[in-house]
């Protein structure tokens, strides 16, 4: 199974290589040397050269030429993007301009000392981030690097020569360089030139010569540097052979494990294991064992740049909570299916501590099996950092817990002294039962001890006799100290271990009960608003600290303000790391590498479909997350990010629902006109035809029959026309009216007429309460607006309807009322009726939903009103008002 | 002479309905005609006319249910009529298993010649061994295509499109009927073969291939092979 994986090309790999190979992240080519001096600058600038007159767009980031007269004049001859100011602390640095570089947009940049560090304020601390940048921005990237700069071989370097050497570059840049092109140098040609001046001045250069440049040196950082670039064509070599298909000649179904702690010793371990898993073509995993939560905060410190480099190497991180530290490694490894464990052979300080890390190794040495166990030899590097590498970690409790403990027993010592009338034995079993209640309080395992042997000291010397002397004269007493010591100390360690234990389980549980509660109220969180609010109070509470939240627009840009549920507002230099972190994906701002100055910390809301906004914490205090934390933080963006995303399809689906619904409209509308237009055309287009043949010319039944059908459907089609025209002249909004004294009565009866041959044994009945008034009207207008509703009123009510229209006058209004005792209106179209094109559910074929919006535009028109009720006592009324205009 | 053929006409507007069957009568056809789909449903049942001709759009069903139902129990041609231009409705009534169709507006002649060709279609069953149109010539027991006396070459695939063509003549067929008939139900999808091999088949067998006069499109719906005369 295992060679089957690796014979397969890793479809991450492959999409990586395509991704590359199509230009859209850049090339990088690291001009790799063995150190300064050996002419990487140089080969640099000359291969730049020649791409140039390749026609490649290139221009120089930045180059160090040390003065070097060779090295300037091929300066010269290219473009450079002006170095960027930064100020810091009043002074002004000249720093590599990453925007001005993105801007310019060159196909190919020289930027000179990856491993070199940015000045505070830049964007990003280390200058192999800027190359990164650019090269994700798809531009081609030539830079040096020296081999004491490889992180992996920083430490080697300073065994060999014993500097320190502090700028260090990640080893996965290193890995992701496309081309490394080795720089070769013999030591003796390099101290020649030296010693002629052409690396430093003639005073810098004895010094070097003294100190690095030493031939021994010179030789093992050559061999490294010959080594390294080996491996990396062996590298190319494997991603050639698996883009083929080639067999790769994998040797083993290995895989590593390396145990890891707060110290500094870890960081080699997690080295080594990486040199080893490499050769051996081995995935590695990097385990660290919380067994107590009491670290200083260096040693937090350190396991945190420990856990970062494993990482950074490519190890897969793995925490877990555990008092016993060999029972988790044990379990991990079997998870993982683990054949090796690697863990560091301390060299333990005190006898205490010896046979602490004997009893470690034997116990994991006959606890894990079939699992092969590597001892890796550390160096204490006491003279450089304080450190503490205790397998079994002991706690380091702060001074007031042993003064504590020490006045608590001193003070129980001088009650039962004072008191004095208690056998010496019985005094025993008090300083027993103080000492049972020590673990209650918080206390490490330390000053539990201290109490043991103070209490036992105090008896010994107040009590037991002869009193006020250590000397013991009984046996039986000799033998009840002992005892009693190591009652103390057992159950003391003891309960302080359980209590431990309880509370990483308690923080477990909290964690997920946080998780669970997030995920709960996400569920059922109703949109995008409630979800930002949801956000942030469950951030604020798990970190105590002030949240905000942006989100991205449709368009993939972030949005301009932060959603109104944060709790802080941005500054502009802040928008603009919000916009690097978005745009990027990467988290940037306080504690991380990217702009640490900010004072907020800044996270991608990443889910499967893309970049949906960035969330940004302002941490209270100067305290940065630790691991287990961080990993907390991020499940809770992660479960955000999916709360949001489904928001966002849910937004989707409703959108698509509307379109579709309206698309439905359309069709229906389109359907129902295309529908009105073309049966009468059809009809007559067909009757015509049908004229024209013999069979119906000789028959007068079938001639006059067809030419009523025509002339029945060109009136159908005339008044469809007419509809049309009218409602377009109340769209218009442009009535002119035609004002004539005319009378009601006159055009009530004219509609009357009108629908005459329309009324389906309908009764038609006009009544007058009053006598109409004549007044300013235009007749024809009104006369299309009533007889639209009455006509309604016939198409609407079946056969044998009563249709009656009442004229009354009130004041200076006239009052129209149209009855029927049809089936009435359905209650929810009551309101919808007027609208153009609305047609009632469910009636029957013809009609366009035109002639009622007509009649209210017709009417309006006249200032007058129009509405539609229910009777109670069936049926449907059309109420219509119109000012006496005289 | 047979008994007079009868024709249903289901549409919901009278004008329609009046006007067709004045037409059908004057065409020596027995009319009856209903307003709604379950009226002309059990128009059908009750009468067992020779053709009917269906609206699509109708009040109470829409029109392709009622194909889908008279397919259920009877094979009585259908011609669709159809107010729009719109391919896609009349496609799916004619997969359902409408016989041909009609856009409205219509002229006389056409719908007679229509209705004339589809009761034709379904009354001869009987099995030539050969198929004739203009100077095309089908030996369905040779396998062999002739245009004006001489041999043509054809693919097979050619050969099973003529074949299909010369069985449904004056019958349009659908894309995917055909493509389903000629490669299989896996590629009903793929429109674009069929457009190469009529292409094809054209340059072949007719006269003006740029005009073609046997084998017409019929747009958004698929092909028919005319009867030339």
């Amino acid at each position: 199974m295992q060679d089957e994986d690796f014979l397969r090309p890793d479809p991450e790999k492959l999409l990586q290589q395509i991704a590359r190979d199509e230009k859209s992240e850049g090339h990088l080519k690291i001009f790799f040397g063995m150190c300064a001096g050996a002419g990487k600058t140089y080969a640099m600038l000359e291969s730049a050269h020649k791409a140039k007159r390749d026609g490649v767009d290139v221009a120089i980031g930045v180059v160090e030429t040390h003065k070097r007269v060779e090295t300037e004049e091929l300066v010269s001859g290219l473009e450079l993007v002006p170095l960027a100011e930064i100020t810091y602390r009043g002074t002004k640095f000249k720093e590599l301009d990453l925007d001005g570089i993105l801007q310019r947009k060159p196909q190919l940049v020289l930027i000179d000392e990856l491993a070199h560090s940015n000045i505070p304020g830049s964007r990003h601390e280390k200058r192999y981030q800027d190359v990164l940048e650019i090269l994700s921005n798809g531009i081609d990237v030539y830079t040096t690097l020296n081999v004491q700069h490889l992180e992996s071989r920083a430490n080697t370097v300073h065994e060999i020569t014993g500097m320190k050497i502090r700028e260090t570059v990640s080893d996965t840049v290193f890995e992701r360089a496309d081309d490394v092109e080795l720089i070769d140098i013999t030591p003796a040609e390099l101290l020649q030139r030296l010693q002629e001046g052409k690396v430093y001045t003639q005073e810098n250069s004895k010094i070097a010569i003294q100190n690095f440049f030493k031939k021994g040196n010179l030789t093992a950082l050559r061999e490294m540097a010959l080594r390294l670039t080996a491996e990396h064509v062996d590298k190319d070599l494997l991603d050639y052979k698996s883009e083929k298909r080639i067999e790769a000649t994998w040797k083993s179904g290995q895989r590593l494990m390396v145990a890891i702690g707060s110290s500094p010793f870890s960081a080699n371990l997690i080295r080594w294991t990486r040199r080893l898993a490499y050769s051996i073509e081995a995935p590695w995993f990097a385990v660290y064992v919380d067994a107590t939560s009491e670290l200083s905060e260096l040693n937090k410190e350190v396991l945190l740049e420990n856990l970062k480099l494993a990482k950074e190497l490519g190890a897969e991180v793995i925490t877990t909570k555990d008092t016993n530290v060999i029972a988790a490694l044990i379990r991990v490894a079997r998870e993982y299916n683990i054949t090796q464990i690697i863990v560091g052979k301390s060299r333990p300080k005190g006898l205490f501590a010896y046979i602490e890390s004997r009893r470690f190794i034997r116990e994991l040495i006959s606890k894990s099996g079939d699992i092969d166990v590597y001892m890796v030899g550390g160096e204490r590097e006491a003279k450089e950092k304080k450190f503490n590498f205790q397998l079994r970690k002991v706690s380091q409790s702060p001074l007031w817990q042993y003064s504590a403990v020490f006045f608590a027993i001193t003070l129980a010592n001088l009650f039962i002294f004072m008191a004095a009338s208690f056998s010496y034995q019985s005094v025993s079993m008090m300083f027993l039962f103080i000492m049972t209640l020590l673990p209650l309080f918080e206390l490490g395992p330390g000053p539990i001890m201290l109490g043991a042997l103070l209490s036992a000291f105090y008896w010994d010397y107040f009590y037991i006799p002869p009193l006020f002397t250590f000397h013991i004269s009984k046996t039986e007493d000799v033998l009840m100290l002992i005892m009693f010591f190591i009652v103390a100390s057992v159950s003391g360690v003891l309960s302080s271990r359980i209590r431990l234990h309880q509370r990483s389980l308690q923080q477990r549980e909290a964690r997920t009960s946080a998780l669970y509660n997030l995920t709960k109220s996400l569920s059922v969180a109703p949109g995008i608003n409630d979800i930002a609010d949801i956000a942030r109070g469950h951030i604020e509470n798990a970190f105590s600290t002030k949240v905000a939240v942006i989100f991205g627009t449709l368009e993939g840009k972030l949005n301009a303000v932060a959603h109104p549920a944060s709790s802080f507002q941005l500054n502009d230099t802040d928008w603009n790391i919000a916009n690097w972190v978005f745009n990027n994906g990467q988290k940037a701002g306080k504690f991380t590498s990217t702009l640490p100055n900010s004072d907020y910390l800044f996270y991608p809301l990443d889910s499967m479909r893309g970049r949906l906004g960035v969330v940004i914490l302002a941490p209270p205090n100067a305290q940065r997350l630790a691991f287990e934390q961080e990993l907390m933080l991020t499940t809770i963006i992660r479960q955000i990010a999916s709360a949001v995303e489904r928001d966002q399809l849910n937004e989707l689906a409703k959108s698509a629902l509307l379109h579709e619904e309206s698309e439905k409209l359309y069709n229906t509308l389109f359907n129902s006109i295309s529908h009105e237009l073309k049966t009468p055309i059809t009809t007559i287009i067909t009757a015509k035809s049908a004229l024209e043949t013999d069979a119906v010319v000789v028959n007068s039944s079938f001639l006059s029959g067809l030419v009523e059908e025509v002339s029945k459907a060109s009136e159908r089609l005339l008044r469809l026309v007419e509809n049309f025209l009218d409602i377009t002249r109340v769209e218009s909004g442009n009535i002119k009216l035609k004002l004539e004294w005319n009378s009601m009565e006159d055009l009530l009866s004219s509609i009357a007429v009108k629908t005459a041959s329309e009324l389906n044994h309908h009764t038609l009945q006009i009544s007058y309460r009053v006598e109409p008034v004549l007044f300013q009207f235009d007749f024809t207008l009104l006369q299309q607006a009533i007889y639209n509703i009455i006509h309604n009123a016939i198409e609407y009510t079946p056969k044998d309807s009563k249709i009656e229209v009442i004229y009354d006058q009130i004041g200076d209004r006239c009052i129209l009322a149209i009855k029927d005792n049809g089936g009435g209106i359905p209650q929810d179209s009551l309101d919808k009726i007027f609208q153009k094109f609305f047609r009632g559910s469910g009636v029957k074929a013809g009609g366009t939903g035109l002639g009622l919006s007509i009649a209210k535009g017709f009417i309006e028109a006249h200032h007058g009103q129009i509405r539609a009720i229910n009777n109670p006592d069936g049926g449907a009324i059309f109420q219509i008002i119109i000012p006496i205009n005289r | 002479m047979l008994a007079q053929p009868t024709v249903a006409v289901i549409d919901d507007e009278p004008q329609i309905r009046r006007v067709l069957t004045i037409t059908l009568e004057s065409g020596g056809f027995k009319v009856i005609s209903a307003g709604s789909a379950n009226e002309g449903i059990s128009l059908v049942a009750s009468y067992q006319p020779q053709l009917i001709i269906l609206d699509i759009g109708l009040p109470d069903r829409d029109g392709f249910s009622v194909v889908k139902e008279l397919r259920s129990w009877n094979n009585i041609p259908i011609i669709i009529l159809s107010v729009r231009n719109d391919g896609d409705d009349i496609v799916k009534a004619l997969d359902l298993g409408a016989d041909d169709y009609l856009t409205k507006p219509f002229n006389t002649a056409e719908l007679m010649a229509r209705v004339r060709a589809t009761i034709r279609r379904t009354q001869q069953q009987d099995v030539n061994t050969t198929f004739v149109n203009d100077n095309l010539l089908i030996d369905f027991s040779a396998r062999t295509v002739h245009k004006k006396g001489e041999e043509l070459k054809v693919t097979n695939t050619e050969y099973l499109l003529l074949a299909l063509f010369a069985a449904n003549v004056d019958k349009v067929l659908t894309h995917k009927y055909i493509l389903k008939q000629i490669w299989g139900p896996s590629h009903v999808e793929d429109a674009q073969y069929l457009r190469v091999f009529i292409g094809q088949l054209r340059k072949k067998i007719e006269d003006v291939p740029a005009s073609p006069r046997l084998i017409v499109t019929e747009p958004g719906v698929g092909y028919r092979m005319k009867t030339v005369k």
